[in-house]
């Protein structure tokens, strides 16, 4: 019997296995191999300079890499705040309503975050729907509210919402009503509550919603060309743009590489904390 | 200690706040969809629905649709075997490697998709494949097929293993009590895992950015004409893809809903 598990487990893990071997690990490795390859070549049969990390380090990517880093950490901040509130009436409150509400948000995953980013642009640009009917209203315009790093910051945050609210009321979840109740009895403030019990006793959720949001969006493109303009360069972009307008391969394989390190490492330690057959509720 | 009343009804209304912000877009789009004017300005003056029936009679949008039906289905038929294999190895089964292997499956879904797209690329490159929509399935498939897998373990985990060594014990084949058993019991979640898979499929861009080739899907048309200047065309496409989604969505919903009660009437 056991043995029979065995084997079939590892029989039926071969197709998804194989697949993603071929065609995500190898990929990456390959990526890992441009990195070393001398400026602006298209083969990996050259000898490796690792010229392309010093380029990384000495022309200011830095900077990019910064931009994109803190603007996740504040988008991820942000929706800490904006989703707790939410997410513990999704997980202690709401009954039927969260069934509404989790269909309701999760419809909009589905729609291409082109058209919900463009949406903002027309929701927000001068002539757009907010300062439009300001100006119709009162007579007064001003400039639209695009192109500046704030409303990249509020772009993550709409595409994001939902990879930290749902790990969040999971989290609330497992928060036992009585621990709270006790500590109610014994004279606990609500701030009290939150800091002693919830947040210790939602960590698990809190993590993963948060490495989430955060992996995700230090990868996002989509928000600072739409939405941003030229305010910032984000690192996504620079990879774009040294493999295409800058035809220079192992360029961006470098930069690229340094996403992948910063992403990768986060996930990997995120992933390798949390006990997927507890958190999806194995018998 | 309980909630109060009036906490919970200040958490509904921003419950409801919170949908209305996350729905605002789609109505400026909508909105913007029917005007008649060709460059937009708010509040809008005069309606119309022409730009929808140039939409539909345009060659450029049938190409685009084929284009994305055909990636889209492919990817669902595909993350729905690969997936239901790959959930019993997640969540049925306990072999060596799972541990490694479940943690495998959750990487590609956090990995930037840009920068997946381009890594890809340069892999079809290497390996002397040209792009088209068919390295687009492929690439699509690295992100949806774990997810797919994921949708499917959550229901193999709340499967009884002894329902399998019951049919086993009365002599049933491997192969039998995979049909007969392990199928019929999974099938909600295949189903699922497959409208999740073909929904992503449908709305994604940073997958088929650099990996469609020559070919284009709806949402990468959309980004390069949202990028070069605006189109009257670009609302209305969008707003029917949306539609599309929607449509399908409310599909599955009423499917599952009827099929719920269905079973539930015969247990009754």
């Amino acid at each position: 019997m056991q043995r029979r598990d065995r084997q079939l487990g590892l029989l039926y893990a071969l197709p998804i296995g194989v697949f993603l071997a071929v065609a995500f690990l190898a990929p990456i490795l390959l990526v890992a191999a441009f990195s070393t390859m001398p400026p602006k070549v298209f083969s990996i049969w050259n000898l490796p300079d690792f010229s392309a990390y010093y380029t990384v380090i000495t022309q200011g990517y830095w900077k990019t890499v910064a931009w994109s880093l803190g603007m996740s950490m504040a988008a991820t901040l942000i929706l800490f705040v904006v989703c707790w509130p939410l997410a513990y009436g999704m997980a202690k409150v709401f009954g039927r309503f969260s069934l509404v509400l989790t269909i309701g948000v999760v419809m909009t995953l589905f729609v291409s975050e082109n058209i919900r980013l463009f949406g903002w642009v027309l929701t927000l640009m001068k002539g757009g729907l907010v300062e439009g009917y300001v100006r119709a209203w009162t007579g007064t315009g001003f400039d639209g509210l695009l192109y500046n790093v704030p409303v990249i910051v509020f772009g993550l945050c709409y595409v994001y919402l939902p990879f930290m609210l749902f790990p969040l009321a999971q989290g609330i979840a497992m928060v036992p009503e009585d621990a709270r109740a006790a500590a109610f009895d014994l004279g606990a403030t609500r701030w009290q509550i939150f800091r002693e019990i919830e947040l210790p006793l939602a960590m698990p959720g809190i993590l993963v919603g948060s490495l989430l949001t955060f992996v995700l969006a230090a990868g996002a493109l989509a928000e600072t060309k739409l939405l941003g303009g030229q305010a910032v360069i984000v690192i996504a972009e620079e990879v774009e743009t040294a493999f295409t307008y800058g035809q220079n391969w192992p360029l961006g394989a470098a930069l690229a590489m340094v996403l992948i390190v910063i992403v990768g490492g986060i996930a990997i330690w995120g992933v390798g904390r949390a006990d997927l057959d507890r958190m999806m509720g194995r018998r | 200690m309980r909630t109060s009343r009036l906490m919970g009804w200040l958490l509904v209304a921003y419950g409801c706040a919170v949908l209305a912000f996350l729905y605002l877009p789609l109505v400026s789009v909508g909105l913007a969809s029917i005007s008649k004017a060709r460059y937009l300005t708010f509040p809008i003056r005069r309606y119309a629905y022409d730009w929808y029936g140039e939409a539909l009679a345009s060659d450029t949008v049938r190409d685009l649709l084929l284009v994305s039906l055909k990636v889209a289905g492919i990817v669902t038929v595909l993350s729905m075997v690969i997936g239901f294999l790959g959930a019993l190895a997640f969540a049925r089964y306990s072999w060596r490697f799972r541990k490694a292997y479940q943690k495998l499956i959750l990487l590609p879904i956090f990995f930037p998709q840009t920068v997946l797209g381009l890594a890809l690329l340069m892999w079809f490159n290497t390996v002397g494949i040209i792009p088209s929509w068919k390295t687009a399935v492929v690439a699509h498939l690295v992100w949806i097929a774990p997810i797919a897998t994921l949708v499917i373990s959550i229901r193999a985990y709340s499967f009884d293993p002894a329902l399998e060594e019951a049919a086993r014990d009365m002599g049933a084949t491997t192969w039998d009590t995979l049909r007969e058993v392990t199928i019929p019991l999974l099938m909600p979640g295949v189903i699922s895992a497959g409208l999740f898979a073909f929904l992503l499929s449908w709305g994604n861009f940073p997958l088929s950015l650099f990996t469609t080739g020559a070919d284009s899907t709806l949402p990468e048309w959309l980004y390069a004409k949202m990028v070069s200047g605006y189109s009257p065309l670009v609302p209305t496409v969008g707003i029917l893809t949306v539609a599309t989604s929607a449509v399908l969505l409310a599909v599955g919903l009423t499917a599952a809903l009827i099929f719920k009660r269905a079973r539930a009437a015969r247990k009754a």
